[in-house]
């Protein structure tokens, strides 16, 4: 088959890094192209610069056989190139339909002036066309994630209004916000779309990669280094690719796994607060992992943020390590020794102008601090022991983090929580967006510090890694515990049984 | 379907509709109670009207309610340009400076009682392009110099400043040109013209802001700047409009001052600043850009205007009343602003 769009020889120099050295692709019409590869490896920018977001420093693309040039993602859009970003780009003031059409409104318009009616129109059909239900003139903000990416997705799917030719829809990273539910129905609706638009998808979940694509591209240190059709391939040898290393039999390192014997640290009788949950019961012990289970709304993110002091309890009681109490903000949280890995990385957890050492000794000083000052020579050694770690890919320990990719931002991050010393950990979807390699070394990590003795509670996008990891799991739904799991090794519940308590 | 929104708890949706119908979306989403907070400066415009008039019932007369309009009209074309900055999440601080700069170029070109000049309303039209032009050098300075709206404005306020006191040679110059002063004098339908100039000011910010692509893109740069370039938004284009915008409507405010006063004078501009800023702060709009709009600034020029005729009326001394005005903009900004939500506070 022909191709629609090839990139060949693209390459991408950012100061001091080479993101793209020599990637040549290749979508054919009508055909979903998976795209993997470690964090760092360059997905995003090979993608930015087929959205015409970033323009290549050498290489050339061809559209159906005619030589493209790019100069902004507005070109792209003419030419049937439409992008979703892995970091959400809806303007939330905004209404769903004024995002659907933001920058397009010239073809409502006449002698200046728009007609809403004739926009919510639109987009209406528009979300229409991919089964989608959501008030066009709601704000974006009030949307959850998961329509918000639909509205992405609608967006770029917009082009086809304007655009003769078949689209192409790059979609960065799409799910990793997502539930399992959601992820299905975003993959329901690519599928059934494959006769009007071809997709290249990043994903770090091989599993999804592989039921969805007709081909896959393996990328490792801005080079393409394997290129599979699905069907010929399975996720232990993509891992493989990836990594350099074989999967192994023991992901979750569970015979690492020791029944806890410490001293309860965390103790919740009869927690409740505002509507959100009631009546949690839980414990932790020292060295113990307890993971909770539960669509979106069962409550269990605001109970982690209640013990991360980001939400006040209302009804029942509190006790870490013995003492009741009840937290206005994070502050006296973090001085009893919580520490709390937020989900939005990008917003809650990085000074994105501090360098890769500044940031993860920030919650930390003391550590690097000697006679009263801060040692330099100490906090970059850390940040180089972790960077080696956790594979971060970064020029040194001053890189900034703005300049790093998404999957290592989050890296950075952990690694300051982790280093903070916390006696209690609250691990909110830890491993979102990290590649498969680096998820195995959260799980080592996680392992360790269990076996020093810190509490942890784990929320995590997938039941597989919630019952890999945990001693306990617990179940919510619509905000209250409704089964609780022993989860000893040998002696793990299995996903159905969770999932019948959960929804 | 998993896919769902979570409205806001609010104002039933049946009352939300029957508004939707008669309002333009964002409008009626303002008043739809979405978030009740966007109610809160109306209500206090009601219970300030109603005790300043529980406490002096001249203050229903309808000469006093002349006054009053006649007392918003600078205030409300000033606050109009100003809402458009705000709403981007940028800040004029050049207001006085332009409305100096327009006052002083109407005198100067209108009959007046320094030189020979008699251009009648081209002084006007110059006045307005002066005003206009003030605002496109504001908005080139911050985008091509990328210079922070703050420092540019705070630089373009001095230099119009400046520009006027040195023009006016330091002395107040009489504006003798008879149908420029109608402006203040002349009145229809019981109104002197500046509060009908300032009414079409307001229409034509409506317009602009409910209405049109530019306004659409100056809500979307306030709300995610970079999202709104993702999305093909020429962000340079829409700042260096929308601050030449503003010294649109800074111009016909400076028209309008010169005409009230039948002079400039070097300090016309005084205190305009704090006004404009108030009003717009008061009447809702989110100083950290997206959120409100002129419809707010109607209601806030209006609760600043109210309450400084109604010390008037109630005799209260000068000094109190600018007390007054400080505490009113820190209470507002913090009713007005869903501070828990607000991550850093600069
Ligand atoms: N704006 C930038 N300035 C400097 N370096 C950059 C910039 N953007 C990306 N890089 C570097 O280019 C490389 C590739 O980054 P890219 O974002 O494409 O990775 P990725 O494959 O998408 O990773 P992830 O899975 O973490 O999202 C990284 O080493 C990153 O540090
Ligand atoms: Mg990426």
């Amino acid at each position: 088959m022909t191709a629609m769009l090839s990139a060949s020889g693209i390459i991408k120099n950012f100061p001091g890094v080479q993101a793209l050295r020599d990637v040549s692709i290749e979508v054919r019409p009508n055909e979903v192209v998976g795209l993997i590869g470690e964090n760092g490896a360059g997905k995003s920018t090979l993608m930015r610069v087929l959205a015409g977001s970033y323009r290549p420093d050498g290489g050339s693309l061809t559209l159906d056989g005619e030589q493209l040039r790019m100069r902004s993602p507005r070109d792209a859009a003419r030419h049937g190139i439409g992008m979703v970003f892995q970091e959400q780009s809806l303007v939330l003031n905004l209404t769903v339909a004024e995002n659907i059409y933001l920058g397009e409104e010239d073809r409502f318009t006449r002698f200046g002036i728009v007609n809403w009616r004739a926009m919510n129109a639109a987009a209406r059909r528009q979300l229409a066309k991919i089964g989608i239900d959501i008030d066009v003139t709601a704000r974006t903000s009030e949307l959850t994630f998961a329509a918000r990416q639909m509205v992405e997705l609608a967006k770029a799917l917009t082009l086809e209004e304007v655009v003769e030719r078949q689209l192409l829809i790059l979609l960065d990273e799409p799910t990793s916000v997502l539930n399992a539910a959601d992820i299905e129905v975003l993959f329901a609706r690519v599928r059934s779309l494959k006769s009007r638009a071809s997709f290249v998808f990043v994903s770090h979940r091989l599993d999804e990669v592989l039921a969805t694509s007709d081909r896959v591209y393996t990328m490792k240190d801005g080079a393409v280094v394997a290129e599979h059709r699905a069907a010929d391939v399975t996720a232990p040898e993509l891992h493989e690719i990836m990594v350099g290393r074989g999967l192994q039999a023991e992901y979750y390192r569970e015979a690492r796994q020791q029944a806890p014997r410490g001293t309860v640290m965390v103790e919740a009788k009869g927690l409740g607060a505002n509507g959100a949950y009631h009546g949690v019961d839980l414990k932790i012990r020292a060295g113990e992992i307890v993971g909770i289970a539960g669509v979106v709304g069962s409550g269990r993110e605001e109970v982690t943020r209640t013990i991360g002091g980001f939400l006040q309890h209302d009804a029942g009681e509190m006790k870490i390590a013995g003492d009741a109490v009840r937290f206005a903000s994070p502050e006296p949280a973090v001085r009893r020794g919580i520490g709390y890995v937020p989900r939005e990385r990008r917003l809650e957890g990085l000074v994105m102008f501090l360098s890769i050492a500044e940031n993860i000794s920030l919650a930390d000083l003391s550590s690097v601090m000697r006679h009263g000052a801060i040692d330099y020579g100490k906090e970059r050694r850390l940040a180089a022991d972790w960077i080696k770690r956790l594979r971060i890919k970064a020029p040194g320990p001053d890189a900034a983090c703005r300049k790093l990719s998404g999957g290592n931002q989050q890296k950075v991050v952990l690694a300051r929580w982790m280093t903070a010393g916390s006696r209690i950990l609250v691990l909110d979807h830890p491993t979102r967006g990290l590649d498969v390699g680096a998820k195995e070394e959260v799980y080592e990590l996680v392992r360790d510090l269990s076996a020093q003795g810190v509490a942890i509670l784990l929320i995590s996008d997938t039941l597989e890694e919630t019952i890999g990891l945990s001693h306990q799991v617990l179940v919510m739904r619509d905000g209250e515990i409704t089964a609780r799991f022993d989860a000893s090794p040998g002696n793990k519940p299995n996903q159905v049984e969770l999932l019948r308590a959960m929804v | 379907m998993t896919i769902h929104t979570e409205p806001l708890k609010s104002v039933s949706d049946i009352e939300r509709t029957t508004l939707m119908t008669f309002l333009p979306g964002r409008i009626a989403t303002m008043f739809g109670g979405r978030r009740w907070r966007s109610l809160a400066p109306l209500a206090v415009l009601v219970v300030l009207c109603l005790l300043i008039a529980i406490a002096n019932p001249n203050f229903i007369e309808l000469r006093n309610l002349v006054r009053l309009a006649n007392s918003a009209a600078v205030p409300l074309t000033l606050a109009m340009g100003l809402t458009f900055i705000i709403l981007m999440g940028s800040i004029d601080l050049s207001v006085e400076g332009t409305l100096s700069v327009s006052a002083m170029v109407v005198v100067l070109l209108a009959a007046n009682d320094s030189n020979g000049n008699d251009y009648g309303w081209w002084a006007v039209l110059a006045a307005i392009v002066a005003g206009t032009a003030m605002g496109f050098v504001s908005g080139l300075v911050q985008t091509m110099l990328r210079i922070p709206s703050f420092m540019a404005t705070l630089g373009m306020w001095f230099i119009g400043l400046g520009l006027s006191v040195y023009m006016l040679g330091g002395s107040a110059i009489r504006l003798n040109d008879a149908s420029i002063r109608e402006l203040a004098l002349a009145r229809f339908l019981g109104l002197p013209l500046a509060v009908w100039v300032a009414t079409g000011a307001f229409l034509l910010a409506a317009v602009i802001q409910y209405h049109t692509k530019l306004g659409r893109h100056i809500l979307a740069i306030g709300g995610d700047e970079d999202v709104a370039k993702l999305s093909g938004v020429n962000v340079v284009r829409v700042r260096v409009t929308a601050f030449a915008l503003a010294g649109f409507f800074f111009g016909i405010a400076g028209v309008l001052a010169a005409a009230q006063l039948g002079q400039s004078h070097a300090v016309i501009g005084d205190g305009r600043l704090f006004a404009a800023v108030t009003a717009v702060v008061v009447g809702g709009t989110a100083l950290t850009g997206g959120e409100g709009g002129v419809v707010n600034t109607l209601i806030g020029v209006l609760i600043v205007t109210v309450l400084a005729n109604g010390m008037i009326l109630l005799g209260i001394s000068p000094y109190i009343q600018q007390t007054v005005q400080g505490l009113m903009i820190i209470a507002a900004v913090a009713l007005s602003l869903d501070r828990v939500r607000l991550r850093i506070v600069k």
